[in-house]
């Protein structure tokens, strides 16, 4: 049991507001929480889905209720998590197939992945919210 | 490689897989209604309703939902292994979870086949 007698000896630096996280550690801690955000708003998501569906009233209804300001930057904000959390996932898949594991390379796609889910997000917004 | 002591369980290899399995679905699924959003670009309830009411997007839809609650699943089992590390409450959110996904596959299900 020689390593676990190594592995207590470990330095710890838990002390969240001190550390600086590179970009690709953003893009993880981002992926979790896109993940956990879009879970706990899937029942609003699947009425709203259902209500666009369900007749022409509850359309109109659907339709009003995204022409609100508010909600249409809550739902542009949602958009954003579901495309963070859709590039930074094509990237740890890429990962898993060992394609850019190197530092270099690792830090340009994460790069990518924000670049291409900002810009996919102001295409899907311009179209169906605006 | 890490040094593991065999103790007769899984590690979780199934559940790594099913995840993975489940996003390329999501993805794939992604990149269609994309496509099919471009191309048509619904302007009403009727040409909104038509991208989900033809055969072949209700299943691709259903096998979305399926794929989603599935994956959703496994995430948030990570989280909850995480970061709650109180046995008793752990499982009762587990539990919750399950219960929550079984349901919303029912509700998803219900909205796609009254199409």
């Amino acid at each position: 049991m020689a390593d676990i007698a190594i592995k207590k000896k470990r330095p710890k630096n838990l002390d969240l507001p001190t550390i600086r996280l590179p970009l690709p550690g953003i893009l993880s801690i981002l992926h979790r929480i896109s993940g956990a955000v879009l879970f706990l708003l899937l029942p609003v998501l699947l009425w709203l889905f259902q209500q666009s569906l369900a007749s022409p009233e509850t359309y109109a209804v659907a339709k009003a209720l995204t022409g609100n300001i508010l909600v249409k930057l809550i739902l542009l904000g949602l958009i954003w998590l579901y495309m963070h959390h859709f590039c930074a996932g094509i990237r740890y898949l890429l990962l898993d197939l060992h394609k850019g594991i190197d530092l270099e390379s690792a830090r340009l796609s994460s790069k990518i992945v924000f670049g291409v889910s900002i810009a996919l997000t102001v295409i899907v917004g311009a179209k169906v919210l605006w | 490689m890490v040094n593991r002591v065999v103790v007769g369980a899984g590690y979780g290899l199934k559940d790594w897989i099913a995840q993975r399995a489940t996003a390329v679905v999501m993805a794939v699924y992604t990149l269609i209604l994309l496509a099919t959003l471009g191309a048509l670009g619904p302007s009403g309830f009727e040409a909104w309703r038509s991208i989900f009411s033809n055969g072949f997007m209700q299943f691709m839809t259903f096998l979305f939902f399926i794929s989603l609650f599935w994956h959703v699943w496994i995430g948030v089992r990570d989280i909850l292994m995480d970061y709650i590390w109180n046995d008793g409450l752990r499982l009762v959110l587990m539990i919750a979870v399950v219960a929550a996904l079984v349901g919303y596959a029912g509700w998803a299900a219900k909205i796609l086949w009254r199409l």
